[in-house]
């Protein structure tokens, strides 16, 4: 496969869920409660995306399959973005926009203090996504960006404690997040 | 069918005749309209203060009937799986005829009716409640339905009577949620006599002029407005009065976070989200939640004097 084309591969996968979610909304098809349908949405594809930035570099270690290196910030800002979309979204509607609701929430309900903390961690990372952040920042960097393995599990145990009683679906992200630890483990024993 | 005769009480919905058709599709635009304002007004960058006095302010949004489209599309019935669209997908596999549901323990006259004796026996009314989900979203319901407290008196409750327990059909090949044991099966639910005997709990056997749907609880389902939704049984084959308090679902699967009572109370949590708003089915942002969830009027004086933090 040519870059180019590997390249627009990974932004239509990327912009796909949003595009879909938008067609959703516009022909009413989002069901009988749509705000939760495009909190759960976006909710959604901002830990699958995450769990896919953080399974580029085991990828390309087993792989030896270089070019996908540089996929890995564009997967990390997608996954960014589609929290903020969540994060926005109820705060928008579930709270209404009302800072004292938004920080009682945060304060008092353990799954919304995880799932909030595991955005926030998120932020600075995207902030220095940029080359020069790199170059400036050096081992630093490095440092710093292995916040998002702390996010990713805020984010898996923040489903893991919204769910009433089938616990399957979290359990899924759950076992894909160990798998993901397991085989950096691997690869850094080799 | 049976006589249809609306009930109306002070704290009822303020429902339109849900009959008239043509007003009936109106009423989604105008829900629609209103949320559209909500929303215009909460991104006019409002103050804390504003909200908190809505909240302060005892007077919720009218109530309108949620579009049958919604009600019959978005249920928690886990018998049929545990997505809110899987009842609506399953129910086709329930077979409500022929159907009986016994009635036994603490009566003088126990026995077995089959669906066709309870419909011949009961003269159906409509009620419009609010149906209020422990998982803080609402609808507003056109039941068809009696008394609880009618059906009851036919077996001739004795002394010995405390509770009434209902439980819901147990058979996998038309409930394929009950091929996994996410809750013990069968679904049991319970109700203390005083509550089982007050006017506004009922069962139902219809809604919007209708039977019910599968995935709505046919051919009989408990309807319990003042309690969180997960009280109302589904699909009911035995009705038992009892002295002890009986066994009920939710409450034996996380004690913690779901009671015996389970009266909708906003100053009362669940262990892991609030219950001080809920999101009404066709809006798009919450309202507050009223106590017994706006039927303290008619249901608060049975829980005087108790806890209801201790008894939730």
């Amino acid at each position: 496969m040519s870059r180019r084309a590997l390249s627009i591969g990974v932004w239509i996968a990327v912009a796909a869920p949003a595009a879909a979610i938008a067609w959703q909304a516009a022909y009413e098809d989002l069901g009988a409660n749509p705000i939760e349908t495009l909190e759960h949405a976006t909710g959604g594809w901002a830990l699958r995306l995450l769990l896919a930035t953080l399974a580029v570099t085991p990828l390309r270690r087993l792989t030896g399959w270089q070019e996908i290196a540089r996929f890995r910030r564009r997967l990390g800002l997608a996954a960014f973005a589609y929290a903020a979309l969540h994060f926005a979204l109820w705060s928008v509607f579930d709270n209404g926009l009302d800072p004292a609701s938004i920080a009682e929430d945060i304060a008092k309900r353990p799954y919304v203090t995880v799932g909030f903390t595991a955005f926030v961690l998120l932020v600075p990372l995207a902030v220095t996504s940029t080359r020069a952040s790199m170059r400036r920042l050096g081992k630093r960097w490095v440092a710093l960006h292995r916040l998002v393995y702390v996010a990713a599990v805020l984010a898996v145990v923040h489903f893991l404690w919204l769910v009433k009683k089938d616990l399957r679906e979290p359990l899924v992200y759950a076992a894909v997040l160990g798998a993901l630890f397991a085989a950096r483990w691997l690869v850094r024993r080799r | 069918m049976a006589p249809i005769l609306r009930i109306v009480r002070p704290s009822d919905p303020k429902a339109r005749e849900i009959t008239e058709r043509a007003l009936f599709l109106r009423r989604r635009e105008f829900l629609a309209g209103a949320a559209v304002f909500t929303g215009a007004a909460l991104f006019g960058g409002c103050s804390d203060g504003a909200t908190e006095a809505a909240d302060a302010a005892e007077t919720p949004p009218p109530d309108e009937p949620t579009p049958k489209k919604d009600a019959t599309r978005y249920n928690n019935f886990y018998e049929f799986g545990t997505d809110k669209t899987d009842p609506a997908e399953y129910a086709h596999l329930l077979r409500t005829r022929p159907w009986s549901i016994a009635v036994e323990g603490e009566v003088a006259k126990p026995g077995v009716l089959s669906i066709e004796d309870v419909l011949a026996a009961f003269p159906r009314q409509e009620r419009i409640y609010r149906l209020r989900c422990v998982e803080a979203w609402s609808m507003v319901i056109p039941w068809l339905g009696f008394p609880l407290g009618d059906f009851l008196k036919r077996f001739e409750p004795t002394s010995r009577a405390k509770f009434v327990h209902f439980e819901t059909l147990v058979d996998p090949a038309q409930m394929p949620g009950q091929k996994r044991d996410v809750l013990d099966w069968p679904y049991r639910e319970g109700l203390r006599m005083d509550e089982a005997m007050h006017p506004l709990a009922i069962f139902a056997t219809g809604m919007y002029g209708e039977d019910l749907p599968g995935q709505n609880g046919a051919p009989l389902r408990l309807v319990v407005p003042w309690k969180y939704a997960f009280k109302s049984i589904k699909s009911i084959v035995k009705v038992k009065l009892v002295e002890q308090l009986p066994y009920t679902t939710w409450a034996a699967s996380a004690p913690d976070e779901y009671g015996f009572y389970a009266n909708v109370n906003p100053d009362v949590d669940h262990p892991r989200w609030s219950q001080r708003r809920e999101r009404r089915i066709g809006e798009l942002t919450k309202r507050p939640t009223l106590p017994f969830n706006g039927y303290a009027e008619e249901v608060a004086s049975l829980y005087a004097g108790m806890d209801l933090a201790k008894y939730f």
